[in-house]
């Protein structure tokens, strides 16, 4: 296999607290290959968003930072490249799509306006090239009659359609890889699907690569080929999607799968009582510890969870898990 | 059986732009809309006034302290046996222009000062915002008239000298809102998309950071108009144009015998700084988004 668009090895991402530097990506390695799907999946506060925020360069000033390991982007190292070169990658060649379409949009320009000024930064478009440009994004994006809200302000537009112009926005510059961090969460059930189409569509049409993160189970299936768990900062399990679920190795992703409930097709079928992980992810300061960080929630802890990390045991199709008894799983 | 009732279609409410709403807001407050056409008629006076009434303002025209409405002097004549009207009309154009352009350089100086400190924090902010409370600290009408006492009392002097003092509120209103726009979602969005920080700064926050500043600008032209009075009342100002304050000023010994020479520039001054201080108030109501629901 050639070389993949995106590589990741051993990251290292530290916050400075208060009470001291605390890792919230800890040796974290994957690898995205051209046109690829995959997504991170976890609970609240386990650094998905700190590993977007990390390969666009974008972590909180003066309190996060990449302490080692290295992002390699199409063969560029981005963990040392200049702030420069940064601006010109986001946005042109990396983009970004974000939780809260409510207000990821900038209130005073018109939704026209503010897709046309990504093209005009990166692509030199004039700027009656990039509105009409925009027109026929907003049309990709199926806002239908795309000419007239094409001067519409965000507060004209609902969420669904302000996530879609966000989609517009991100995909302008066509984009390698399309990083999208919950990008249904704040929306209703029905226009997440819409919003699942239209990025499955756009993945087709144009060949990026996207990196979803989210905590919905089902956003996963439908949406990733890979899928990489992760705990408290850490991988705890990944692979291949259809593999995992059907076949989890770590008792985190078994718990969240199990999280998930069913519809039954029929009343009368019998139902699983919907089980929960007990528990809640540790501090931030215990974060660091030499140990596995889930043993807390475990119900197969054994000592030696306690005194170790454990080390990634690899499985079959590049399935890998952060566990001592992945092999009894 | 009768018909049922025809229900008419609900029309639903179309979302309607910001400035929309404010504008309705605005006109809702019955004092700023008086204070707003007052101000309209002032600015107008000072615009053609000069050439509907072309009497010279420094013109000897008749005795001096002929009183208001006697011998066809509508306002009457001061101790030089000049046209008080005259004064009036032709000072309220140095008053006003006075007025916006030392509000103008503030809010230059200020939003320049309070964007830097805003967006760059750290060392940055510090400095920035140390030299904001130096000038705080400083007295200002002494600050302005050891300005214009050392330099020279010429009419962009006395602006300067009134912008210089009185940036440091602009300053920090801007640096509040920059504070916290920057970490808006929208700007982080921006960042994601490549912007760079001059664009992010005066592209994406700043037009978001406006309204307050807006009714801050406003409110700093009367307060303004007032500066220049206090400097012309002790002298400070420039001989050749007339103003209101000059008139005053140069009228202020003889306030017990003729007390109107003093009185109707007084009250012109007055009315402006009135209308404008009602105008800023009416447009903080409109542009509050809090106040907006009550």
């Amino acid at each position: 296999m050639s070389e993949p668009l995106l590589k990741v090895q051993n990251l290292r991402i530290e916050l400075s607290l208060r009470d001291g530097i605390a890792p919230v990506i800890d040796d974290l390695s994957f690898e995205l290959g051209a046109g690829e799907s995959i997504s991170f999946v976890g609970e609240s506060g386990c650094g998905k968003s700190m590993t977007a925020l990390g390969i666009m360069g974008l972590l909180p000033e003066k309190v996060g930072r990449i302490a080692s390991g290295t992002i390699t982007f199409d063969g560029e190292e981005l963990t040392t490249v200049t702030q420069k070169r940064l601006r010109a990658i986001r946005g042109n060649e990396i983009s970004m799509i974000f939780q809260e379409p409510m207000t990821s949009l900038n209130p005073v320009y018109t939704v026209g306006e503010q897709i046309a000024e990504v093209l005009r930064a990166h692509q030199g478009l004039s700027k009656s090239a990039a509105w009409n440009c925009a027109i026929e994004l907003l049309d990709a994006v199926r806002i239908p009659n795309a000419r007239r809200r094409v001067s519409d302000y965000p507060f004209q537009m609902s969420g669904g359609q302000r996530q879609r112009v966000m989609i517009a926005i991100a995909l302008a510059c066509e984009p390698k890889i399309l990083i999208a961090d919950e990008p249904t969460t704040a929306l209703d059930v029905t226009v997440q699907a819409e919003i699942f189409d239209l990025l499955n569509e756009l993945k087709r049409q144009t060949g990026t690569a996207i990196i979803m993160i989210t905590h919905d189970m089902g956003a996963v299936a439908e949406m990733a080929e890979r899928m990489i768990v992760m705990y408290a900062g850490r991988n705890a399990e990944q692979g291949p999607v259809e593999q995992i679920i059907d076949h989890p190795r770590h008792p985190y992703t078994k718990g969240l799968i199990s999280c998930v409930p069913h519809i039954m097709a029929t009343l009368n079928d019998e139902r699983y009582e919907l089980t929960e992980i007990a528990g809640i992810v540790p501090p931030l300061r215990e974060f660091g510890q030499d140990r596995c960080l889930f043993a807390s929630r475990c119900n197969m802890v054994s000592q030696k969870c306690l005194d170790k990390r454990p080390p990634e045991a690899i499985f079959g199709d590049g399935q890998r898990a952060a566990c001592w008894h992945a092999g009894a799983i | 059986m009768s018909t049922p009732p025809i229900i008419p279609m609900q029309e639903t409410p179309k979302a309607r732009h910001p400035m929309a709403e404010a504008w309705e807001m605005f006109r809702g407050n019955h004092a700023a809309m008086v204070a707003l056409v007052v101000l309209t008629l002032i600015i107008i006076t000072a615009i053609i006034g000069p050439y509907i009434y072309p009497t010279d303002p420094f013109d000897m025209v008749w005795a001096p302290f002929s009183p208001p409405g006697v011998d066809g002097f509508l306002l009457g004549t001061d101790y030089l046996g000049r046209d008080l009207m005259a004064a009036l009309i032709h000072g309220a154009r140095v008053s006003i222009v006075i007025g916006v352009a030392a509000a103008f350089m503030s809010v230059f100086i200020g939003v320049t000062v309070g964007a830097l400190a805003g967006f760059y924090r750290g060392w940055v902010e510090e400095l920035l915002m140390r030299i904001t409370e130096f000038f705080q600290v400083l007295p200002t009408l002494l600050f302005a008239m050891v300005i214009v006492a050392l330099f020279g009392a010429s009419l962009p002097m006395i602006t300067f000298a009134i912008g210089v003092v009185s940036w440091t509120a602009v300053a920090r209103i801007t640096r509040s809102e920059f504070l916290r726009i920057r970490e808006l979602e929208y700007v982080t969005a921006s960042r994601a998309s490549g912007a760079k920080n001059g664009k992010l700064m005066f592209q994406i926050i700043l037009p978001n950071a406006l309204p307050p500043i807006i009714v801050q600008a406003a409110l700093m032209v009367g307060s303004a108009i007032l500066f220049e009075a206090g400097l012309s009342f002790l002298g400070l100002t420039d001989p050749n144009v007339v103003s209101w304050g000059q008139v005053i000023g140069s009228n202020r010994q003889y306030i017990l015998d003729a007390s109107y020479t003093v009185t109707i520039p007084g009250i012109a001054i007055f009315v402006t700084v009135l209308a404008i201080s009602l105008v800023g108030d009416g447009l903080n109501d409109a542009l509050n988004p809090k106040l907006r629901q009550r």
